[in-house]
C-alpha cells in the first residue's frame, strides 16, 4: 500500500489566496486529499452522537470504515491523519475536547492505530477488511478500557461489563469491516470509493 | 488501483472472528458465571434467625411483629413468597440469587440475603 501512496506535488500551492506568504508550510494537494476524507469521518462520529447508546464506550464508530478504507487506499500515515483529525476536530465540534469523552476516543484511536499498523502484515490474501476492521475495534475498546480502568473507574468492577462492551466491538467491527469491503469492492453500485 | 475483487469473507477473516467470539465467551464465563450464591440467610429484626442452603428447595416461615412472612427457595434461587406488610415490595422483588442482592420487609423486620462469595459490584462498592 505505500507504493500506491502519491508523492507530494513538487510544485505545492503556496495557498495564496487565504494564507498569505508569511505560511511556512504550504498547502499541498495531499493535504486536501487529507482535509476531505478527514471531514466524511467527522461528518459520520458526528452523526453517530446524536445515536442513543445503552453503555458509554458503545457506539458504532462508523468513521472506522474511512480510516479503514484510507489505510487501503494510501496507507498507514494518511490513516493516522485522518484518524487524529477526526478525534480532535469531532471533540471541537461536540465541545468535548480535553473531557474525558475525547480521552477515550483519543486513546481508542491510537490503540487502533497501532493495531492496524501491525495487522496490515497479515497476507491479504487471507485477511480481508473484516479482520482488520475487528482486530482494529477490539484494540480501540482496550484502548478506551485502559483508560476508564487506570483514570476514570479505578475499580475491578468494570470487568463485569467487558463481555458487552467486547461483544459490541466484535459486532460492529465485523459491520464496519463488511461496509468497507462493500465500498471498496470493484463492483460497487457506484463504483469503488476512491 | 482497485484490490478488492473479493465480494465475502476471507478464511483469515473467519479465523478472526472465530477468535475474538471465543474471547468475547470466555470473558463472559469468567465474569458472569461464578458468583452464583449458595446460602440464603434470613433475619428477623436484628437476629440472622436462619441459614438455608439454596441447594435445597423449601418454603419456610419466619415470625414478625406483623405475622409470618413466608419465604421460598427453588432452583438455587430464593423469594419472599408472601408477607403480612401493607406494600408488598419484597414480594414483588422477585426472585434472587446473586450473592450480596437481598429483599427486605421493612413493615415485617424480616430480610433475606443471598451469601456466598461474591465478586466486586461496581454499583455498590
Amino acid at each position: 500500500m505505500s507504493n500506491a501512496h502519491p508523492q507530494p506535488d513538487p510544485s505545492p500551492n503556496l495557498g495564496e489566496e487565504s494564507c498569505g506568504k508569511e505560511m511556512i508550510a504550504p498547502v499541498t494537494a495531499d493535504d486536501h486529499r487529507l482535509a476531505r476524507l478527514a471531514a466524511i469521518a467527522i461528518a459520520l462520529s458526528a452523526v453517530e452522537t446524536a445515536l442513543p447508546s445503552p453503555l458509554p464506550g458503545v457506539k458504532p464508530g462508523l468513521a472506522n470504515i474511512v480510516t479503514l478504507i484510507v489505510l487501503y487506499r494510501f496507507g498507514l500515515r494518511d490513516a493516522a491523519w485522518v484518524s487524529g483529525l477526526r478525534v480532535v476536530a469531532g471533540s471541537l465540534l461536540t465541545g468535548s475536547f480535553l473531557s474525558p469523552g475525547f480521552m477515550l476516543s483519543a486513546s481508542g484511536a491510537c490503540a487502533s492505530l497501532l493495531a492496524l499498523a501491525a495487522a496490515r502484515y497479515l497476507p491479504r490474501t487471507q485477511f480481508g477488511p473484516v479482520s482488520l476492521s475487528v482486530i482494529a475495534a477490539f484494540a480501540h475498546m482496550s484502548g478506551q478500557l485502559v483508560v476508564v480502568r487506570l483514570w476514570l473507574i479505578p475499580h475491578a468492577g468494570i470487568a463485569y461489563l467487558l463481555p458487552v462492551l467486547y461483544g459490541a466491538a466484535l459486532l460492529f467491527g465485523t459491520m464496519n469491516g463488511l461496509i468497507a469491503m462493500r465500498l471498496m469492492m470493484r463492483n460497487a453500485p457506484h463504483g469503488p470509493v476512491t | 488501483v482497485n484490490r478488492f475483487p473479493q465480494r465475502n469473507l476471507l478464511p483469515g477473516d473467519a479465523l478472526v472472528l472465530a477468535v475474538c467470539s471465543t474471547l468475547v465467551a470466555w470473558l463472559a464465563v469468567v465474569n458472569w458465571g461464578k458468583d452464583a450464591g449458595d446460602t440464603l440467610i434470613v433475619h428477623s429484626g436484628d437476629n440472622p434467625v436462619r441459614e438455608l442452603p439454596l441447594s435445597r428447595d423449601t418454603i419456610e416461615g419466619v415470625a414478625g411483629p406483623l405475622g409470618i412472612t413466608r419465604v421460598q427457595i427453588e432452583q438455587r434461587r430464593a423469594r419472599v413468597l408472601s408477607d403480612p406488610g401493607p406494600r408488598q415490595y419484597c414480594v414483588r422483588q422477585g426472585w434472587i440469587s446473586r450473592p450480596g442482592e437481598s429483599a427486605i420487609c421493612l413493615p415485617n423486620q424480616v430480610s433475606i440475603e443471598v451469601g456466598g462469595v461474591r465478586g466486586f459490584d461496581s454499583l455498590n462498592y
